[in-house]
């Protein structure tokens, strides 16, 4: 995998370019421009003329794209139209919540998940299953805001066990601000995360090299740990790799929810501001952090599985 | 006769299916002596591999195993979970039919031996290492040092029976339960396990149960045969006297269905019929409907083993009066 690597990272840029034009087009779709959305209710057509041509939103839309994409191999997103300074630097400042969030909810769905996943398959098809698997089916099943306004309604508002809304100051008080939305984002992935897991570990419970381990004479939780765990991993794995891209996504709503202030958040801002250096650096970002994503988990995969090594 | 190293009465084992409990091995007695080889033969579903399973109580709860299993004089029936272990791996290995399956394909052969010698013995890290090496190179794997660390899809076929075997000697079992272990393999390459088999055993001085639907491993490769039908013992002996004349009809309808490779062209010979389903047969012998000496006498009760001359055994009525002259001259 390793010695495939450069292979791999320059496979990434035909797919940043491709996602920087659909963005670039997509947004300049929306009925409204940067300058309207600046002036509101002041708009006379010369001051939103006057605006734009500052900007230089009146130019082709070609030139805007050559543009743009000549000053992305510089590193360089452009200015942002509300806040007037260098969008990679919006970006920077909000990125590292985001971050944080993620990885916050990436590590509670694992704890979710993986557990209860053994308990279910060990216990297939009596109580505990039944359960364990219904409750994860509300999770699935109810949207993310939903299970957000949840949370917030009643472990923050009613028994002010958490904060309902930012991050607070310093790092303990910012981890114990992002612990709710984390959660939150969490739960779903962990729903997914279970539903596969328990079914896979109940193939693997039944695989002759299971029995094989039993019949080493080994302990049961080195048969669970050594054969059972890590070879249902590796599914699981693809999956929790493919739905990061939606652990992302989620966290747009749920940073709106919860008044976080991460790249999420800022994305819908930009949006409404009709921000278009923004909206495209925040896109790209995002989609450099899902290709990264897919990228480790393919590594880890092949950690995990060496019969992918050929 | 020696003590026996298994002594097995009355064993049987229910599964828990999904139209019920059914009996899979219905009261099976056995006795194998240190260093034989005993065949374990049968049609499928004959209950073979379940009564290896039972021995080493690798049935699955709500499956039920009963009977006496005595290891070296010791019961292994109501032994606890923990006791079991200690027997597993340490005193009795398993190997399995099909390798590819059997082995976790995403840990090294090596891995597989050391996780048994780390249960079994106390061996220190370097010292598990060297002998996960000599294993490989005992069992006749080229080039040891390095294949210990390769994984089971990087070996052929042949190959990975070895290293399974290598797996299963790990800490010098006295009883090997191989369930089919040549069935997957080609005939030159069957040919090469069953002779590593027979060498392991004389070297390690280890009994094998060697179950296989192949009559031709039984007779290259084994002292003594037990046929199983329907769960049951139907026939216990020495394999040349066994296949030189059988005493249950069942066995004879085995043997005169082998193909003859001398003969070309002569039609085959089966035993007309199937075997019954579990916990369908009743009390009569449950090879009745598809015997040719089948009478009255056969369907008044299940017949019992009972012991005839040379430490043979048999469960059938008309034991003496099966044509072996008509066998002999097929």
């Amino acid at each position: 995998m390793l010695a495939r690597l450069p292979g791999r990272l320059l496979q990434m840029i035909p797919t940043f370019v491709l996602i920087g034009i659909v963005v670039f087009v997509l947004i300049r779709l929306l009925p409204g421009d940067p300058a309207a959305a600046l002036l509101g209710i002041h708009a006379t057509p010369e001051a939103l003329a006057r605006i734009n041509a500052q900007l230089g939103f009146n130019r082709p839309v070609w030139v805007q794209f050559l543009l743009f994409v000549g000053r992305l191999l510089h590193g360089d997103l452009g200015i942002s139209v509300s806040e007037r300074i260098p969008v990679t630097e919006v970006i920077a400042r909000r990125l590292p919540v985001t971050l944080i969030l993620v990885v916050m909810a990436a590590i509670f769905a694992l704890i979710l998940a993986l557990p209860l996943a053994f308990v279910a398959a060990l216990h297939q098809n009596r109580l505990t299953d039944v359960a364990l698997r219904g409750i994860f089916q509300v999770g699935l099943s109810t949207p993310i805001f939903y299970i957000g306004l949840l949370m917030l309604g009643f472990l923050g508002a009613r028994l002010h066990w958490f904060p309902v809304g930012g991050i607070g100051n310093g790092v303990v008080s910012g981890f114990y601000h992002l612990f709710l939305p984390a959660l939150t984002l969490g739960i779903g992935l962990s729903a997914i995360l279970m539903r596969s897991l328990r079914s896979t570990v109940i193939g693997v419970l039944r695989a002759e090299y299971v029995e094989f381990a039993r019949a080493k004479g080994i302990a049961p939780w080195r048969v669970l740990t050594g054969h059972v765990l890590r070879n249902s991993l590796i599914t699981t794995l693809t999956l929790f790799g493919l739905n990061v891209g939606t652990l992302l996504g989620n966290t747009v709503i749920v940073e709106n929810v919860f008044a976080v202030p991460g790249i999420g958040g800022l994305l819908v801002e930009a949006i409404f501001g009709r921000d278009y250096p923004v909206v495209q650096g925040v896109t790209l970002v995002l989609a450099v952090m899902v290709s990264l994503v897919f990228l480790l988990t393919d590594i880890a995969e092949s950690w995990l599985d060496p019969r992918l090594n050929g | 006769m020696t003590t026996p190293l298994l002594s097995i009465r009355g064993l049987r084992t229910t599964l828990a299916t999904e139209r019920g409990q059914v009996t899979v091995v219905d009261g099976v007695d056995l006795d194998v002596q240190p260093g034989e080889i005993l065949g374990l033969v049968g049609e499928s579903g004959s209950g073979k591999s379940m009564t290896l399973r039972s021995i080493l109580r690798l049935i699955r709860a709500p499956g039920r195993v009963s009977g006496q299993v005595l290891w070296r004089g010791r019961d292994l029936v109501p032994l606890r979970e923990a006791e079991m272990r200690a027997i597993r791996g340490r005193e009795i290995g398993m190997i399995f039919q099909e390798p590819m399956t059997a082995l976790n394909p995403v840990l090294s052969v090596g891995a597989q031996i050391l996780e048994n010698l780390v249960a079994h013995t106390d061996l220190g890290r370097s010292a598990r290492q060297a002998r996960a090496v000599e294993l490989l190179d005992l069992v006749g794997i080229s080039a040891p040092a390095q294949r210990v660390n390769d994984y089971p899809h990087q070996f052929s076929g042949g190959m990975r029976q070895r290293a399974m075997i290598a797996i299963a000697l790990a800490s010098n079992p006295t009883l090997l339960l191989a369930d089919e272990p040549t069935t997957a393999l080609d005939v030159t390459i069957q040919d090469q396990i069953l002779k590593l088999l027979m060498h392991l055993r004389a070297t390690l001085k280890m009994a094998v149960i060697l179950v296989t639907h192949d009559l031709g491993v039984v007779a290259q490769s084994c002292d003594r045969v037990a046929v199983l039908y329907a769960g049951r013992v139907a026939e216990y002996g020495a394999v040349g006297p066994v296949f030189a004349a059988p005493h249950h009809a069942y066995t004879l309808g085995l043997l005169r269905s082998v193909p003859d490779a001398r003969h070309a062209r002569q039609p085959l010979r089966p035993i007309g019929g199937a075997p019954p389903a579990p916990d369908t047969v009743g009390e009569r012998c449950a090879f009745m409907p598809r015997c040719a000496y089948a009478t009255a006498a056969c369907a008044t009760a299940r017949p019992p083993l009972v012991s005839l001359s040379d430490g043979r055994l048999s469960a059938c009525v008309h034991w003496d009066q099966l044509e072996a002259n008509e066998w002999a001259a097929v």
